[in-house]
């Protein structure tokens, strides 16, 4: 069977700074898979690629069994390719459902619309409680709880969450990995970039390690939660 | 006899032709970071494009049903040169350094001038545009010319229709996005490319009206008209606080009012008797510029610049 996103040897730079030196993963429907690896292993650049605001020097993205090189990235998102990107990006001066509106932005289904608006809110109560204030008033976790919930109202067939847990408490960051766990559960197919890789691979199905561009491991989330190299490196164990 | 009213409405006109003008600067300023200096003179070509459509029409046309169409002939000469200028001048020089588009648009700005004045029949002077006739209407104790129905009318219609558009439809949300985070808009799956051009082309119509005020008031229209009315608006959208659409208009109307109210009354300041009356009105503009910039740089209505997480 052919999996519903697939990178081969993809690479990216910033001008004469390679940043993604060639990976290759794949990730099945149903799937969660997380890339871990600590700042400047190059996840948000690859993750910025899928969704097409980068273009790739060389290297090949089918997804959905679609080659996404060279398409714009507005209309990626119309794919089915949802990215909820890294430090949360909501829109601070529009409320909290005119930005779930913009996450629907390319369906025409009103109905529709309004009933997913409705579930990001049992989803997140408290997005519910604070429709109507501009989104820039919200704390570092409620935006990120916005940000996920933005990005399922594409109805994507992949959703890639960039960071979710970053600058959040401890309980907040909680909060975010459970509802990750519930999306999982649902049925969500998942790419997820994370530093905190205890709690990622505790969720993911595939995991794979990147180190400055590459990727240096790959395994099943329980297999690399139990590897040494990465309880050393990620893990903080000595 | 108290002249206040007639000063009021004198500085109202003028600023609502300010407003007009300045949404397209804030416009265009709010998506793209850009002064389009090249605004005035697309107020300009707005003018010439009105005066041409207004030529074509047989002699003994009502002027009063001559105007729909002038402003419709503006309106696309406007649209073509200013969505041309995103196209062709502007957009190559996208994620170039900030002084590349600037002096490209001070570039374009004097090209528009001069292939007015070089190609337009007679254009080397001012050219004379259609008059409402008839005696000045007497409301509120002021005298208002007839030719200036035009903007108390448009002006606030125009405002109407951008507050619908921005406000209620798909894509005027998409402009905000694009103004607050262009790259997350286009993960929304944002065109961001045509919400700019839209921002160019409302810009650019909104200087067309407002040129066809300027040609009723002022009885004519000429090549050179852009530059100081150009200035003017650009100082009226960063006097209500730039990337502000309301505060453009705000700003114009307080700059249009405060001019006005400089030129009728100055000369009775004690000791400022001889800064008075029209030469300098533009000196007292730009003073108000000036204060504000100093006590409240962010503009009447701007928000101060948060931090993005």
């Amino acid at each position: 069977m052919t999996a519903l996103l697939e990178v081969e040897d993809l690479r990216v730079a910033y001008g004469k700074i390679e940043a993604v030196k060639g990976i290759s993963f794949s990730v099945e429907a149903g799937q969660v898979v997380t890339l871990i690896g600590t700042n400047g292993a190059g996840k948000t650049t690859t993750l910025r690629t899928l969704s097409g605001l980068l273009k790739p020097l060389s290297g090949k993205i089918t997804f959905d069994g679609r080659p996404l090189t060279g398409i714009p990235a507005h209309k990626i998102v119309a794919l089915g390719l949802a990215h909820s990107p890294e430090g949360r990006h909501i829109f601070p001066r529009l409320t909290i459902t005119e930005n779930l509106q913009l996450g629907a932005y390319l369906r025409d289904d009103k109905a529709a619309i309004q009933k997913d608006i409705q579930r990001a809110y049992d989803l997140f109560p408290i997005l519910g409680e604070r429709r109507k204030q501009a989104a820039g008033t919200l704390s570092g976790g409620e935006q990120q709880m916005l940000a996920m919930g933005r990005a399922l109202m594409s109805q994507p067939k992949l959703l890639m969450l960039d960071e979710p847990s970053m600058g959040l408490s401890p309980i907040m960051m909680q909060k975010i990995m459970h509802t990750i766990a519930e999306l999982k559960a649902q049925g969500t197919t998942i790419l997820l970039v994370e530093q905190n890789a205890q709690a990622a691979l505790s969720l993911a199905d595939q995991g794979h390690v990147m180190e400055v561009g590459r990727v240096v491991l790959s395994g099943t989330g329980a297999d690399l939660l139990h590897d040494e190299s990465v309880r050393k490196a990620y893990l903080g164990e000595d | 006899m108290n002249e206040l009213p007639q000063q009021l409405a004198n500085g109202l006109i003028l600023g609502a032709m300010y407003g007009l003008i300045a949404i397209g600067y804030t416009m265009v300023y709010g998506i793209v970071q850009l002064i389009n200096f090249a605004h005035g003179e697309i107020f300009m070509v707005g003018g010439f494009g009105a005066l041409t459509v207004f030529l074509w029409l047989p002699d003994g046309f009502s002027l009063l049903a001559a105007v729909p169409l002038m402003i419709i002939g503006g309106v696309i000469c406007s649209v073509a040169v200013g969505t041309a200028a995103e196209r062709f001048a502007y957009r190559p020089l996208r994620g170039a350094p900030r002084l590349a588009p600037l002096i490209t648009a001070i570039g374009l700005s004097i090209l528009l001038q001069q292939a007015v004045w070089k190609w337009y029949p007679d254009a080397k002077k001012d050219r004379g545009f259609p008059q409402f006739g008839g005696d000045p209407v007497h409301i509120f104790g002021a005298d208002i010319q007839r030719g200036d129905f035009f903007l108390i009318i448009a002006a606030p219609a125009c405002m109407l229709i951008l507050g619908w558009y921005v406000n209620k439809t798909r894509s005027g949300r998409g402009m905000q996005a694009t103004a607050q985070d262009p790259d997350t808009a286009k993960l929304m799956g944002i065109n961001t490319d045509r919400i700019i051009v839209m921002a160019f082309a409302i810009g650019a119509a909104f200087a067309a009206v407002a040129a066809v005020g300027y040609g009723l008031h002022n009885g004519q229209v000429g090549f050179k008209m852009g530059f100081i009315m150009g200035l003017k608006a650009f100082t009226a959208a960063v006097l209500g606080g730039i990337g502000n659409i309301y505060g453009a208009m705000l700003g114009g109307i307080v700059l249009g009012v405060a001019e006005a109210l400089a030129t009728g009354y100055m000369h009775d300041v004690p000791g400022m008797e001889q800064f008075g009356g029209g030469a300098w009105k533009d000196v007292w503009a730009f003073a108000l510029l000036i204060l504000v910039l100093l006590l409240r740089p962010q503009g009447l209505l701007g928000e101060r610049v948060a931090d993005r997480a």
